[in-house]
């Protein structure tokens, strides 16, 4: 257990300079070049010099760029990420508000692609060049090819307009259904535990087509690690040898080669995590998601910069969490792994 | 046994499989449309005419028509010169800036080095959509910053491979050699190591060409890059989106058949060259 905890401590040490290197690039990025966020908030008809000048005294625009860094370090430990100044919130509120949708579309879309792109790939290296290989390449091959934005509106086009089978493409949960009451902010879960079905069926429908169009997108990379990891263990020497022994199919199957193969796919599952994440951008504005990064779009083209900053604070915060999953996932499946 | 077979339906060279050569096809097709767009296109790319909007597919307009009663077929000729140049503008910077200073540092070692390997590898970590809209628009909203950002997001993969081979090869004899008979660090860097680095990284280049499309083509989809009346496969999905829940689909298809295609093609011709170049890799 203690080992546990100290890894646990190891890692999180091990990424602050990660973390702290995002935030000064986030700052830098947002200041130090060009466009003026002064002159754009305060641009109304009768702006003048003065007017601009007073926007950029409360934004702390006219500071020292060093000065103004340490501020926003300080105000980032007591988890004030600013105010967005479109919505006129603080940001961490507009983005705890807006998680839960995220991380329910990204989160659905992820057990989708597994559940699928799994099975498909060690089908396919059960049987190298057979039929369904042949299939699962082709797939792989185009999948890879299309843009999110373009199959999502093409799945709009398909089941909403042809078929009318989903919902109007736009937002969690259509505007006749009650929404469920908020516990962890996901539709679905909150509105199985309130004992509502209808809510619950609602938010699902309206899910299906986001959460399909993001699955579709990174079931092609699972499966083809799914496929090569699993080939690389059936062809090993280990597999043989039980082969020889005499063991049944399945339990080869599954305690020597399954087991096995998950190492390398648990390390894809977190690079296609985070392509997710930025994923979410394209997904969330075909589908009008009130999600964290349709937030930040929006502020970002307005020239907004907290929101933006906090995004992507968000983002690798989310980032660094997940891969300390994965590295203790990692120990779990392989006990070599945690002993160094 | 089963690798055996597979390597065997490949043909002798690696190249011969038949989906390469579609994809061979595909590339020079789409350059000749690319250099040849203003000859080609059969309409003025830009001339709205209002009264002939939202056309379907017809003999007049083989793609149909937009909102603006503009020819879709005329656009996406045109739009492939701006995406073309996008992309192999952005990946010719990366590769030329990753090759230098991935190289230099693997030359040099160290801490600088330890620094370099360590941002890369966060930076490749790091969802790299997001970084390259943050880029774009703290930039400026612009095609030339779209080219900085894809560029930047594509540095990571070059430094990489440029610091790994220049790193393992510093040592050799010959490296030792040509600094012994005058050559300064520079020289050593660019022209002995830098040359036997170049081969491995120019399989990158296909494969990257199609990933800069699609990031390129989305950034323009969410706002930032070329804006609307421009032609541009990104934009022209974007401005048909409000009209695909009524039914207006030759305006999404077509824009995404060309960037699937010329993705696709790519991809098919990055794998071969990385086949035919290490066998060892073949799947």
């Amino acid at each position: 257990m203690s080992r546990v905890v100290r890894l646990i401590g190891r890692r999180l040490l091990s990424s602050l300079p990660a973390i702290f290197g995002v935030v000064a690039l986030t700052f830098l990025l947002m200041r130090v070049l060009p466009g003026d966020p002064a002159v754009f908030f305060a641009s109304g008809p009768n702006t003048g010099q003065a007017e601009i000048e007073i926007v950029r005294e409360r934004m702390g625009l006219n500071r020292p760029m060093g000065e103004q860094f340490v501020l926003y370090l300080r105000d980032l430990g007591k988890g004030d990420l600013g105010n967005s100044l479109t919505s006129g919130q603080p940001v961490a509120k507009d983005l705890a508000a807006r998680l839960p949708a995220s991380l329910e579309l990204t989160i659905a879309a992820l057990v989708l692609a597994l559940s699928i792109a799994l099975p498909l790939g060690f089908v396919a290296a059960m049987r190298p060049d057979s039929l369904v290989d042949q299939i699962v390449r082709v797939f792989c091959t185009l999948g890879v090819a299309v843009p999110t934005f373009v199959s999502g509106l093409l799945l709009i086009f398909l089941f909403y307009y042809l078929l009318g089978w989903a919902p109007p493409p736009v937002g969690r949960i259509d505007a006749f259904a009650s929404a469920p009451p908020s516990w962890s902010g996901f539709l679905l879960v909150d509105s199985l535990l309130a004992g509502d079905m209808e809510t619950f069926g609602a938010a699902l429908r309206q899910l299906v087509l986001p959460m399909t169009t993001m699955a579709l997108f990174v079931m092609a990379p699972l499966a083809r690690m799914a496929r090569a990891a699993t080939l690389a263990v059936t062809t090993s020497d280990f597999v043989r040898t039980a082969e020889a022994l005499g063991l049944s199919r399945p339990r080869i199957m599954v305690s020597y080669i399954f087991r096995n193969a998950m190492l390398p796919i648990l390390t894809t599952v977190g690079i296609v995590f985070s392509t997710m994440l930025g994923a979410n951008v394209l997904v969330e504005k075909v589908f009008a998601w009130p999600g964290i990064a349709s937030y930040a779009l929006d502020a970002l083209l307005s020239s907004d910069y907290a929101p933006v900053q906090g995004f992507v604070l968000l983002i690798a915060s989310i980032f660094v969490i997940l891969n300390l999953v994965i590295d203790l996932l990692y120990s779990l499946a392989d006990p070599r792994v945690s002993v160094e | 046994m089963t690798v055996a077979v597979a390597r065997h339906r490949r043909g002798l060279w690696g190249v011969a499989n038949p989906a390469t050569i579609v994809a061979c096809v595909g590339v020079s097709l789409l350059l000749l449309v690319a250099i040849l767009a203003d000859w080609i296109a059969p309409y003025d790319p830009l001339a709205s005419n209002v009264r002939i909007a939202l056309q379907p597919p017809g003999a007049q307009h083989w793609m149909g028509t937009d909102q603006l009663g503009r020819d879709m077929l005329s656009r996406l000729i045109v739009a492939t010169r701006l995406d073309l140049s996008i992309a192999v503008s952005a990946v010719a910077l990366s590769f030329a800036f990753g090759a230098v200073i991935g190289g230099t540092s693997g030359y040099l070692g160290g801490a600088a080095d330890r620094w370099i390997g360590r941002t890369v590898d966060v930076m490749m970590a790091f969802p790299l959509f997001v970084l390259a809209m943050a880029l774009v628009a703290a930039l400026g909203n612009s095609v030339a910053n779209v080219i900085y950002a894809t560029a930047i997001i594509n540095l990571p993969f070059y430094i990489r491979f440029a610091r790994a081979e220049v790193n393992m090869r510093r040592h050799f004899g010959w490296v030792e050699a040509a600094r012994a008979s005058g050559n300064s660090h520079a020289r050593v860097v660019l022209f002995f190591l830098l040359p036997n680095v170049l081969p491995g990284m120019a399989v990158q280049i296909s494969l990257n060409l199609g990933w800069a499309i699609l990031n390129a083509a989305g950034l323009s989809f969410i706002g930032l890059g070329a804006r609307p009346p421009t032609p541009e496969w990104g934009i022209m999905v974007a401005e048909a989106a409000r009209f695909i829940a009524t039914g207006k689909w030759w305006l999404i298809v077509f824009p995404g058949l060309m960037l699937t295609l010329s993705v696709l093609c790519f991809n098919l011709l990055g794998d071969a060259a990385r086949d035919a170049l290490d066998p060892r890799r073949r799947r």
